[in-house]
């Protein structure tokens, strides 16, 4: 295989590149990779490192935000070789994610949404204002491991509460794992309401998601 | 795109200034205690009373300089690149100068600097790219006061990459000073080809050149090293107490400095400088973070502008004792109004307490002052035509911009990125990093730049010349030996 060519899709990925990334994803195929390396061997260490230089400061969130999006480009060209194969990329979970209802900011949770994608999580965006009984829908029919609820307003936080208990009535709750986020909540919040886990900013949700379900 | 600038001063008002400044050097004419000077200035057509060395110098005689003097010249780093452009409305920034105090960080009260301090300061400055130029900042007390201006150009030499910002306090330690800018250079001829310091010469308020400055004065030109005139007034004490006045009075100094400057070699570079302040009528001392040092530093820039020649001024200080909330707002003020002054270097930055004091956690919160103000003055551009109507329409009221291609390709040149001493976190963030001040955050950066500063790559046997001239000033001075310098491997290389 050439090594050559896969650096260069590494490169498409933290450089945040969609088209260039596809581009090379198709020719790393035609050359004879096998999908699931491609993304587990360089993909997910190309995100691990856009990871790192965002922590590092040396990336800003556009860069997260392209590179998510170049991420996704490639899944998009491997997807169905691995389909064929038979193969499946050992997906981390399956999350469902929204901001609640009466709220309508979307940056944080989609940026949350974008990263765990990119590190191997299947993500179901529900958009912003979402009500509590479609979170409950979602999570049913995909199996969800994990419910994420966004939050910018101290007005609209209480209706993340609102979803776990409606979660709790449709006998999801203990199926399943919540995570909080946005600007009110806080680890407090989080223990207050019922949620499992609290995470302040996009890669913070991935390592917290990854070891809650790690873990489980 | 517009420029932001600021000006003080109705173009009429400039012209009164620079009338009454030329009248003034006719009458009562400025002083200067230097002989060379007084029959240069004679010999040129000023009217010399000996006795009381007084020149009267003609109009004709200023004009004349004002001629023969650049409108603009460039300073050269230690590699011989040009780096900053004295001129126009560009903007530099240089740390204050001559401590003879430096804070240490947790401390209250100050102590008298050493060769390890000076050091680490050349290190840290060098490394901070808001920093243009670096100044000899720090007053050395491990070596005798004699050398100890020399001894810091030294330092200075051996550890910075950037053009310098110096000063003599003697006569004859200036030729030494410059015999140490010759030899990283190679040659006189290649020093003033591209000049690497700037020397700051002081006349004495009202009116006055004492031996010293107009010697150091005559000598820069003779070598064509740029000098630059610190005219400082203090209003109502040694200046008119009127604000215009001691603008007056500034270009009046200055404009004799110019004449005694360009008699001596047509064509050498000069500044517009000065380091005037608003005399503080309750304590008696030199306000340099008063609002009216500010403005008078502003105005009589304006008037070296109108002029034609490069400027210069003492701003981005405090005359707080610490790194404090006054320590930021005098600072934070005086840079911004220098930047939209268009003053071409700007010193001050690192400097406490009247510029008496110097402060590594101050300059590296200074720099990010700086990051700042330089943003400020780039303005606000029209990047894209038509402006944004395309871009709106096409994201819609999905407003999804983060993921759009203007924003990656326009954010890096529309914000100025802080480092992490700018606090820009979600509160739980800045808890989880410890919860620390700024002051702290400056500590940990500045310890942590000057720890990854890599050694400059001087030349051995410059290293040894550098030693030499230094070892024999301080012997002249009384003492024996070079101060130890912190190890490193610039002090390997002297011992091949």
């Amino acid at each position: 295989m050439n090594d050559q060519l896969l650096n260069a899709l590494a490169h498409a990925v933290i450089s945040g590149e969609p088209e260039q990334a596809a581009l090379l994803a198709r020719q790393a195929l035609d050359a004879g990779a096998e999908p699931l390396a491609v993304v587990e061997n360089t993909l997910s260490p190309a995100m691990d490192e856009v990871g790192r230089r965002y922590e590092e400061g040396d990336y800003f969130i556009p860069d997260l935000v392209l590179a998510g999006e170049a991420m996704k480009a490639a899944m998009a060209v491997l997807g169905p070789a691995l389909a064929e194969r038979r193969q499946a990329r050992a997906a981390l979970g399956t999350v469902v994610i929204g901001t609640v209802a009466g709220d309508i900011h979307e940056i944080g949770k989609s940026l949350v949404a974008t990263m765990l994608e990119a590190a191997g999580f299947v993500v179901h965006d529900l958009g912003v204002d979402v009500p509590a009984e479609t979170f409950v829908a979602k999570a049913r029919e995909v199996d969800a491991d994990v419910v994420g609820l966004s939050a910018l307003l101290t007005t609209t936080m209480r209706n993340q509460q609102v979803v776990i208990e409606a979660l709790k009535e449709a006998g999801l709750r203990d199926r399943l794992k919540v995570i909080i986020g946005g600007a009110p909540a806080s680890p407090e919040w989080a223990a207050r309401i019922g949620a499992d886990a609290y995470a302040e900013h996009a890669s913070e949700a991935v390592e917290v998601l990854r070891a809650l379900l790690g873990g489980a | 795109m517009i420029r932001p600038t600021l000006q003080f001063l109705a173009p009429a008002t400039v012209e009164r200034v620079i009338d009454e400044a030329i009248a003034l050097l006719q009458d009562p004419g400025v002083q200067v205690h230097a002989e060379r000077a007084l029959r240069l200035l004679g010999d040129h057509g000023a009217q010399v009373d000996r006795e009381a060395r007084v020149a009267r110098i003609p109009a004709l005689l200023v004009q004349r300089a004002l001629d023969s003097a650049p409108k603009s010249f460039l300073l050269y780093d230690a590699a011989g690149r040009s780096a900053v452009h004295y001129g126009n409305n560009d903007v530099h920034f240089d740390p204050g100068s001559a401590a003879i105090e430096i804070i240490d960080y947790g401390a209250t009260t100050s102590r008298a600097p050493l060769t390890a301090d000076t050091v680490r300061y050349v290190k840290l400055a060098d490394s901070l790219d808001a920093i243009d130029a670096i100044s000899t900042a720090l007053v050395c007390a491990d070596v005798p006061q004699a050398a100890a201006d020399l001894y810091r150009l030294f330092l200075v030499l051996l550890y910075g990459r950037k053009p310098i910002i110096t000063g003599a306090f003697a006569v004859d330690t200036w030729h030494v000073m410059k015999d140490m800018l010759v030899a990283v250079r190679g040659s006189e001829a290649a020093l003033a080809d591209r000049p690497l310091a700037v020397f700051d010469v002081c006349p004495s308020p009202p009116l006055l050149w004492s031996e010293i400055t107009c010697e150091n004065l005559m000598d820069c030109a003779r070598y064509r090293i740029p000098a630059e005139l610190v005219s400082m007034p203090l209003t109502g004490a040694t200046g008119p107490a009127t604000l215009l006045g001691a603008v007056v009075q500034h270009a009046a100094e200055n404009l004799s400095g110019i004449v005694i400057h360009q008699l001596s070699e047509p064509g050498a570079p000069i500044i517009w400088g000065g380091s005037p302040a608003a005399f503080d009528m309750r304590t008696g001392t030199t306000p340099m973070g008063a609002v009216e040092t500010m403005m008078i530093d502003c105005a009589y820039a304006q008037v070296g502008k109108q002029l034609g020649l490069p400027t210069h001024a003492y701003l981005c200080m405090s005359d707080a004792k610490l790194v404090d909330a006054q320590c930021g707002l005098e600072s934070g003020i005086g840079a911004t109004l220098g930047a939209l002054a268009g003053i071409n270097m700007i010193s001050g930055p690192g400097m406490l307490d009247f510029e008496s004091c110097f402060s590594l956690e101050k300059l590296v919160i200074d720099a990010e002052i700086i990051g700042m103000a330089k943003r400020l003055i780039d303005g606000i551009a029209e990047r894209e035509t038509p402006i944004a109507l395309d871009l709106i329409r096409q994201v819609g009221h999905a407003g999804k911009f983060l993921s759009t291609p203007h924003t990656r390709r326009w954010f890096r040149q529309e914000l100025y990125i802080p480092s992490q001493v700018i606090d820009r976190d979600f509160r739980r963030g800045w808890e989880a990093k410890g919860s620390k001040d700024i002051v702290q955050r400056a500590h940990e950066r500045a310890e942590a730049l000057i720890a990854a500063y890599e050694p400059k790559d001087l030349p051995a046997d410059v290293v040894r010349e550098l030693e030499a001239i230094t070892l024999r000033a301080l012997q002249r001075a009384g003492m024996d030996q070079l101060p130890a310098r912190p190890f490193d491997s610039t002090e390997e290389k002297t011992d091949e």
